[in-house]
């Protein structure tokens, strides 16, 4: 009995290490930013102390403008988010379950995808100047081929036993959609959901820098203008952990999506192949 | 006979979709009086002088020499920087909560800050690319060394090859799958990153011109401007596809015959 026992204890201080020596790695980086500027290596004014920063980032999260922005980034990261998962997975499943729509679009998925979102930057401001929807549509332009082409991967992946078994006991499509498809998908369409929302998130503040609408990017953009550069760097560090946070959830949710999947197979080696 | 019809069908097949989607665009468009959505045969009569002209190349030359630079630089440090960290268990410990923030930044708020250091020229447009191209290059390389095959890892030991002999042979090939999925991500950040960068402050560049036309309502020049950016896109990753299937030849050919076993 004791052996599992001394195994689990050894496996959480060698967890406990890691980390340990990650939050060194943490400390040793707010060290540097504070060291760097303050031995005169680049200008204070370029780059503040990080203490310099933390201080501003307190007075920003006391101002509600900072609430407001934040929302609005989280808002049209998850409204276009949504978006393009909803079209990718009712697209992807549609054409994914049929050979002629599947060759017939091939070329033409391969031909829009590698298109850069942001040539529509033009577009979206003449429409929507500097509205909202200006952000959703170069989120779901870039956020939506990353769920199609994950969800076709993964309706191509269906194991034709089983779909044949599944016709021979007479499911109906919408039951061949739901035991068969579905789980089948689930892992590739995850393996989207996590670079989609990572995609999502660059693309809205992308569009708050270039064209100015309401969130974090442009609190970005106008601190730095204003000459408020401890600030600006504030909202830099913000809009990081923001990221992390979107990546941390994401795979959560891949986790616990599959939890009942004997492996997860697709791993991040494969996700783009 | 037979030959000959297979492909062509599969041409056929192939084109039929654009084909009929450009072909409901030229139709829709033809005489349309929007003033956003331009005929596209009047789009196309504008490409035709825009962008077959001499005035072509110092719009987009100067975009793609600072990409090339960028994504080359930013390849180059990843890796460098990627196979050390990730053959060393503590350094990899130590370093991956902060390359993973670092990750997460959303590359576009670099272009503030480097404005900051470096001004408006070419060098805060070639830095802002590799900042932010770097990250996925690097963590992609920080996996594939860890998930070397343990193994050849052993028999590259037992027959003492070190050194350059050792990361050329043996640990850049066995990460280079991993690599080129960064690098892959990182092609994408770099073109958004030259053309916001270029949008934001620029002089030059298909980034800066495209903002022009739509500044001063050129719509059909704005449109044209669009399909040049997209035919960039295009292009970038047919060559990518070309240099990866080059280089990872051995390494699909691989996967496809264990999948057929």
């Amino acid at each position: 009995m004791s052996a599992p026992a001394t195994n689990v204890r050894a496996r959480t201080s060698a967890r406990t290490i890691v980390w340990l020596q990650g939050l060194a790695g943490l400390a040793g980086f707010a060290a540097l930013l504070e060291i760097v500027p303050r031995s005169g290596l680049v200008s204070p004014y370029y780059l503040p102390p990080f203490s310099t920063i933390v201080v501003a980032l307190f007075d920003e999260i006391h101002r509600p403008q900072f609430w407001t922005a934040l929302g609005d980034t989280l808002e049209a990261w998850a409204i276009g988010l949504a978006i393009s998962l909803v079209a990718g997975i009712l697209v992807g499943i549609a054409i994914g379950s049929s050979h002629v729509l599947r060759t017939l679009t091939q070329s033409t998925i391969e031909f829009l995808r590698p298109i850069p979102s942001v040539a529509l930057i033009p577009l979206a401001v003449l429409l929507f100047g500097s509205r909202i929807q200006s952000t959703l549509v170069l989120v779901v332009y870039a956020s939506f081929w990353q769920v199609l082409i994950q969800v076709l991967y993964g309706v191509q992946d269906v194991d034709p036993v089983a779909r044949e078994t599944a016709r021979s006991y007479g499911l109906g499509r919408w039951a061949q959609i739901r035991y068969v498809i579905w789980p089948t998908t689930l892992p590739y369409l995850m393996t989207g959901v996590r670079l989609a929302a990572a995609v999502a998130l660059i693309l809205a503040i992308t569009s708050e820098v270039a064209i100015d609408t309401q969130g974090l990017g442009k609190e970005i953009a106008d601190t730095e203008s204003g000459g408020a550069v401890a600030a600006m760097y504030a909202y830099v560090i913000v809009a990081g952990v923001i990221g992390v946070i979107v990546n941390l959830a994401a795979r959560a949710l891949e986790r616990r999506a599959l939890a009942w999947h004997p492996s997860i197979r697709l791993d991040s080696a494969e996700a783009g192949a | 006979m037979k030959s000959i019809v297979r492909p062509l069908r599969r041409v056929t097949v192939m084109l039929a979709l654009p084909a009929a989607l450009i072909a409901t665009w030229w139709f829709t468009s033809a005489g349309s009086q929007n003033f956003y959505f331009p005929p596209l045969q009047t789009i196309l009569d504008t490409f035709a002088k825009l962008w077959f002209s001499s005035q072509a190349i110092p719009n987009v030359l100067p975009s793609l020499a600072r990409l090339s630079v960028g994504f080359l630089a930013a390849a180059f440090l990843g890796i460098a920087i990627g196979v050390p960290v990730g053959a060393s268990r503590t350094l990899r410990n130590v370093l991956e909560p902060v390359l993973e923030f670092l990750r997460a930044v959303p590359p576009p708020v670099l272009v503030p800050v480097l404005i900051l250091f470096t001004g408006i020229g070419n060098e805060m447009k070639a830095l802002v690319i590799v900042s932010g191209c770097i990250w996925p290059v690097l963590l992609n390389t920080v996996a594939g060394v860890r998930s070397l095959d343990e193994v050849l890892e052993e028999v590259v030991r037992s027959y003492r090859i070190t050194g350059f002999a050792r990361l050329w042979h043996f640990v850049l090939p066995g990460a280079s799958p991993q690599i080129f999925t960064g690098l892959r991500q990182s092609l994408s950040i770099g073109i958004i990153l030259m053309v916001v960068s270029e949008m934001f402050a620029a002089s030059d560049g298909i980034g800066f011109v495209l903002v022009q036309y739509q500044r001063t309502f050129a719509i059909p020049e704005m449109w044209s401007g669009i399909i040049v950016l997209g035919i960039i896109g295009i292009v970038l990753s047919l060559i990518f596809r070309a240099v990866e299937a080059w280089i990872l030849g051995w390494y699909h050919g691989l996967r496809q015959s264990q999948r057929a076993s």
